[in-house]
């Protein structure tokens, strides 16, 4: 495996009185597509800059291949960087931008047009080296900036945002080709981005970062799937929340009864004991919507609820559904306060379901399995105040 | 009658008027009187002749015209040299307005009032001197004064915010990412500013070379002031051709041919580092 693993440990960061990183600690592997996600100011921008050498930490530790690297300048590291607005040279041309490192080590001539054609041809430039900056568009000075970012042959390449100045098409269009780029050159990518999407498509794995602390870091699966923390299931994709206490539990199963909507069930693996607070989440694609009342089953929870607001986007309609009070011996349905509500996806993918058209103010039943729903934050204390728990 | 009608020559016509008779008119006269013969007691008689360009070839002259040329180019280049680190800071620094400030405030002081605080300081009974005498650094005064260097020193502190402005104002716009980016690709800090920051602010240092080089080689105020017998330099001559040899024809000759070499330089090094025409745009969008 060509490339270097990354490993940072407790490292500190601040400007002025502004903490940008409070004891972050990661380690990268080998080749990883790495992302940091968060949003802006969350310190992923900063944890890139302390990487590359442009910010020196506070304290901790930046290790290159397992050799601390604290100290050393931009210059003596073995990464490179896309920088977000691009950072081209005005002044040269494609090819000379490309060419820039090599002049630097006074690499002979026939071997810097030999390595820069290589490098343009990565990019589908081959046919613009004699431009400048000024006469490409976004995404033809975003290939500049790769193939210059990466004609140095590092072991690492630092993306800050590559996409960001980018129009959404040929936003989905360059991911996909830094994905081929990640898998032809085989090096460390690490990927700064505040779009859980991007990162979500290329990643191996993915850190999410909140004011400057990593909160979870796993596979894009896992952090969709189990996220570990409410800011995680609300910041990686749409989810419902809802908050509630561990009433009882029946193997894996909890019964939680949430505020708001009632009794809830969910599949806890023992993380949410009787008595706990806890926050579950439930991804708004898995729930079911439907006209009339589902079939009744153990493990299903079910919603009723007037539709407020449907956003249809071609592939698929996004329903906000606002709960309504639960009918005389409804009593077991979630929902029964009307300040409760929901948000569920309904894909286009199989049109002849036989469910009729759902409308504006239909009344409607959203049902989900307990197994699709995950406990992300659960707090052992309970509801009960923590003066409750002073020793007496 | 055309319905729409063009104001524009109106509208200059105030201008006009005001160059015609202060620059286009005076100038003429000195063009004139260059080609001349010098009248017994001063001013010109009305025959044509070339004797005052003829007796440019003096050997005394063109001493003078060469030294007002080695000592423009090193005080330009001082000035540079002291202009671009300046720039850069203001340009990078948080607060520019103070610092933009403190490069303007000389002005308010005349001109040669602030040659005479030159020689407040660096006269033989000048702080300096007493400063250095207080330390018991030197016994007897040391002549700072009337030598080429007091005039380079001068000449380069009175045309210094001249070249701080205009490269402060292209450092500004200049974007440092792309500093960032040459460390990142290998270049040390010295290499970074030489191959990008440099040729990225070119428009700047034209400017402020102009600013300087061309005030300096007309200078004649501080050679006079703080300069000795041998670092007169051709603003003198001239002054002196017209007050006291008064020799016009010869004066206006001088300068006539001070404009034209000065004149022609300066396009020749706009021409050089003119920008590069952009070349059409083409294959945009090609994404593909």
């Amino acid at each position: 495996m060509k490339g270097s693993d990354v490993a940072v440990s407790a490292l500190r960061k601040s400007f002025g009185g502004f903490e940008a990183l409070k004891d972050v600690s990661l380690e990268i592997r080998k080749g990883e597509f790495f992302s940091l996600l968060g949003p802006s100011g969350c310190g992923k921008t900063t944890l890139l800059r302390v990487i590359a050498g442009f910010e020196d930490p506070d304290t901790g530790i930046v290790a290159i291949d397992g050799r601390e690297v604290n100290g050393l300048p931009p210059d003596k590291r073995r990464c490179n960087t896309v920088f977000q607005n691009y950072a081209l040279f005005p002044h040269l041309s494609v090819f000379e931008n490309v060419a820039f490192p090599l002049r630097l080590r006074k690499v002979p001539n026939r071997l810097v047009k030999e390595q820069v054609r290589r490098h343009l041809a990565l990019v589908q430039l081959e046919s613009h080296a004699g431009k400048k900056p000024s006469q490409l568009s976004g995404g033809q000075k975003q290939r500049v900036a790769i193939a210059r970012a990466l004609i140095n042959e590092p072991s690492v390449l630092l993306l800050d945002e590559p996409l960001s100045a980018l129009d959404a098409k040929l936003r989905q269009h360059m991911l996909l080709e830094l994905d081929q780029i990640h898998d032809q050159v085989g090096i460390t990518f690490i990927y700064v981005t505040h779009d859980q999407a991007e990162a979500l498509s290329v990643s191996d794995r993915i850190a999410v970062m909140d004011g400057g602390r990593v909160l979870q870091v796993g596979s894009p699966q896992e952090i969709y799937e189990n996220p570990k923390s409410e800011f995680v299931a609300r910041f990686i994709g749409d989810t419902n929340l809802f908050k509630g206490l561990v009433v009882a539990r029946e193997g894996p199963i909890a019964r939680v009864e949430a505020e708001g909507y009632g009794p809830l069930l969910v599949e806890a693996n023992g993380e949410a004991p009787v008595g706990a607070r806890v926050t579950v989440a439930v991804r708004p694609e898995k729930l079911r919507i439907a006209s009339a009342p589902p079939p009744r089953h153990a493990e299903a929870n079910v919603f009723r609820g007037v539709v407020e607001e449907p956003v249809y986007s071609g592939f698929q309609t996004k329903y906000l559904v606002r709960g309504s009070a639960s009918a005389a011996g409804e009593a077991e349905l979630a929902g029964s306060g009307p300040s409760s509500s929901l948000s569920v996806l309904r894909q286009h993918a199989q049109w002849s379901e036989g469910v009729p058209d759902i409308r504006w103010k239909d009344e409607v039943y959203l049902y989900w399995s307990a197994r699709d729903a995950v406990v992300v934050e659960t707090d052992a204390r309970g509801g009960k105040p923590p003066e409750a728990e002073a020793p007496r | 009658m055309s319905a729409k009608r063009n104001y524009g020559a109106l509208y200059a016509a105030p201008q006009g008027l005001w160059l015609l008779a202060f620059f286009a008119a005076p100038l003429a006269i000195i063009v004139a009187y260059s080609f001349m013969r010098k009248g017994l007691y001063g001013g010109v008689t009305g025959e044509l002749s070339l004797d005052a360009y003829r007796a440019l070839a003096n050997p005394s002259l063109l001493a003078v015209a060469a030294r007002t040329l080695a000592v423009s180019l090193a005080a330009t280049a001082l000035t540079l040299l002291i202009a671009l680190p300046c720039g850069y800071h203001i340009a990078r620094s948080r607060n520019q307005a103070l610092r933009l400030f403190l490069v303007i405030v000389p002005f308010w002081t005349n001109f040669l009032v602030r040659i005479y605080a030159w020689i407040a300081i660096l006269g033989n009974e000048g702080f300096l001197n007493d400063f250095l005498r207080a330390l018991g650094v030197v016994a007897d005064p040391v002549q700072f004064l009337y030598n080429q260097w007091a005039v380079v020193l001068v000449l380069v502190y009175m045309y210094l915010p001249y070249a701080i402005l205009p490269l402060f104002s292209t450092i500004d716009k200049f974007d440092f990412t792309l500093l960032e980016a040459a460390r990142d690709l290998g270049a040390t800090k010295p290499q970074a500013m030489g191959r990008v920051l440099l040729p990225n602010i070119q428009g700047g240092v034209v400017t402020a070379v102009l600013f300087t080089f061309i005030p300096i080689f007309g200078a004649y105020a501080v050679p006079l002031l703080v300069g000795g017998k041998d670092s007169y330099m051709l603003g003198n001559i001239i002054a002196d051709q017209v007050t006291k040899t008064r020799n016009w024809p010869l004066a206006s000759a001088i300068s006539m041919t001070v404009t034209a070499l000065t004149g022609v330089a300066a396009l020749a090094f706009l021409y050089r580092s003119r920008k590069p025409a952009p070349a059409p745009l083409e294959g945009q969008g090609g994404a593909s």
